[in-house]
């Protein structure tokens, strides 16, 4: 029994790290359905991104998955342990921290760290060693002595990270945890991030930036209105949409613009924007000429004209109809 | 024991930020002070006693007076928390969550009995005379009030979640409590009749009756079982509310 244990297991003395949800359902006020029969699996030992704009779900699936809400319907597997059967076994499993953050003003990242080893049962001579290890592996040191109330928002976030990791989870479920951070902060916070996972942990974070998702995460899951909207690596999901994308920037006349544009052989489809026209073609290169010819002989003024690649935020458009960097900038 | 260690675990922590900042362990104390000094005095003519005997009567009713709104209000410190995210944090881990709770009120005992014993002993000039027998009884009997109304405070605090609805609500409740039970001036009329239903109506009896001297006076006892009872009920409430939603 050891044995097959020690065999199956990724990191000797980590429990299996896999999440499996079946047909998660959370229901607010009797009638919003803020998750709505979610079904995904994790896998061990991988960085997997909730995506998708503010009440989407993410959040709520989370404090679910971590103890803190319990489902209405359907059920889940967290880190080996059935979540509504024994959620006790679950939260020694797994670490959670919140996107608000969780440290107290009055006592330092130090004291923090030996308390929350603590309440996970070690004594106080391991959880010094705990917090001391926690110190040096999040490059705490110039400040773990100081109180929290004098942490800038980056220290003060890795502060939080180091509290969900402290007793080594085989799961770290990260609530956006670099909203609000400068560039700098937020890069640094990706590479604490990739360091959990190369240590066997599974991270699961929920974001709403695209670039984030699309550098960050093994793993992206689009999630809109408590559905589950596409799930795959950023590469998979990119690949769905066949083609380029070409925006084509326009001071008004967006509807003109998108009834001649559609009618074209070469356009896959358009996609209204505020003050833009997407459009899916084949090959970009090539239907930019035609395009200028086409707007310019109806005697439509163009902004500017911009071919790329398709990104993570034309899979949210073409998932959902909307944009997720419009749906983000609208909260 | 599990519930014991991590009960100890949470007052230790909560001990030490109040001794990082004792000073509102001093500011907790200026309300009864206040009415030692300023109201104390117009008693002996009101009630026609010899000073001795007003502040015997005055002084354990104060006492009472200070377990209630020294812990009626550590919710307001709780709210503080749950906005920090420290008790979700603490929620994800498995620390017992009547530990949370107990924790935390064994912390707000601890600081009324400090208190308690500040304010009996700033009496003591005034002719305030009691056994150590009897006054070890009275502060359990505050300890026990302190245990209860701290539990009602955090259910509470638990519920609301906001410092605006929990004072006045606090507020509400706790000023008729106040004025029933006797504790500024001996009840009489439809207004015993009404604060024989009031518990701390028998706290104040039983204090008084102690620092009178007369343990064995019924409404200490019956103050005993009554408070004892209230806060175990108070207490279950209130563990039930940290354990809400997280089984």
């Amino acid at each position: 029994m050891t044995l097959t244990q020690q065999e199956s297991a990724p990191n000797a003395g980590q429990p299996d790290g896999r999440i499996v949800v079946h047909e998660l359902t959370k229901v607010f006020h009797g009638n919003i359905r803020a998750v709505d029969h979610l079904s995904f699996n994790v896998e061990p030992g991988s960085i997997t991104g909730f995506l998708g704009p503010n009440g989407a779900g993410k959040t709520t699936t989370l404090r679910m998955l971590a103890t803190l809400l319990s489902p209405d319907g359907g059920e889940a597997t967290v880190a080996g342990v059935d979540l509504r059967r024994s959620p006790g076994e679950v939260r020694r499993r797994i670490g959670y921290v919140a996107q608000g953050g969780c440290t107290w003003d009055e006592v330092s990242a130090r004291e923090e760290l030996v308390y929350q080893a603590r309440l996970y049962g070690v004594d106080k001579t391991e959880a010094r060693t705990r917090a001391e290890q926690a110190v040096k592996a999040f490059q705490l040191d110039t400040f773990a002595d100081r109180l929290c109330k004098t942490y800038s928002g980056g220290q003060r976030r890795r502060v939080d990270v180091a509290l969900g990791v402290i007793h080594q989870p085989s799961v770290v479920f990260l609530d956006e945890p670099t909203t609000g951070l400068d560039p700098q902060s937020r890069v640094h916070m990706w590479d604490e991030v990739r360091r959990l996972r190369d240590e066997g942990m599974t991270v699961f974070i929920t974001t709403h930036y695209l670039e984030e998702a699309d550098a960050l995460c093994d793993r992206i899951a689009i999630m809109d209105n408590g559905l589950l909207v596409a799930e795959g690596t950023s590469a998979e999901l990119k690949r769905e949409i066949a083609g380029d994308v070409v925006t084509v920037g326009l001071n008004g006349a967006i509807e003109k613009a998108v009834e001649l544009l559609s009618d074209e052989p070469y356009v896959a489809k358009v996609e209204a924007l505020d003050d833009s026209v997407r459009l899916y073609v084949d090959a970009g290169a090539t239907a930019i000429p035609h395009i200028l010819r086409t707007l310019d002989g109806a005697g439509v003024t163009l902004g500017s004209i911009e071919l790329h690649r398709p990104s993570l935020d034309d899979v949210f458009l073409a998932k959902t109809g909307r944009s997720l960097r419009e749906s983000a900038e609208g909260v | 024991m599990k519930l014991v260690r991590d009960t100890w675990l949470v007052f230790t922590r909560q001990m030490t930020l109040v001794l990082r900042n004792p000073v509102w362990l001093i500011v907790g104390l200026m309300q009864p002070v206040y009415f030692l000094l300023l109201f104390g005095p117009l008693l002996k003519n009101a009630l026609r006693m010899s000073a001795e005997d007003a502040y015997r009567f005055f002084v354990p009713g104060l006492l009472v007076q200070l377990a209630m709104f020294g812990t009626l209000f550590v919710g307001f410190g709780l709210i503080a928390e749950l906005r920090a995210g420290v008790i979700e944090r603490m929620r994800v881990t498995p620390v017992s969550r009547l530990s949370l709770l107990l924790g935390r009120s064994l912390r707000d005992m601890v600081t009324l009995l400090v208190q308690a014993i500040l304010l009996t002993v700033l009496a003591l000039p005034f002719g305030l005379t009691v056994r150590i027998g009897d006054l070890l009884l009275a502060l359990a009997l505050l300890a026990l009030i302190a245990l209860m109304l701290s539990a009602i405070s955090y259910a509470l605090a638990l519920k609301l979640r906001s410092e605006d609805a929990l004072a006045p609500l606090m507020n509400a409740v706790s000023m008729p409590v106040l004025l029933l039970s006797g504790i500024l001036l001996p009840l009489s009329g439809w207004l015993r009749s009404v604060g024989d239903w009031n518990p701390f109506t028998y706290a104040v009896d039983a204090s008084r009756a102690l620092f009178a001297g007369d343990p064995g006076n019924s409404s200490v006892w019956k103050a005993l079982v009554i408070t004892t009872a209230l806060a175990v009920a108070a207490a279950t409430w209130a563990a039930r509310s940290f354990a809400r939603s997280v089984r």
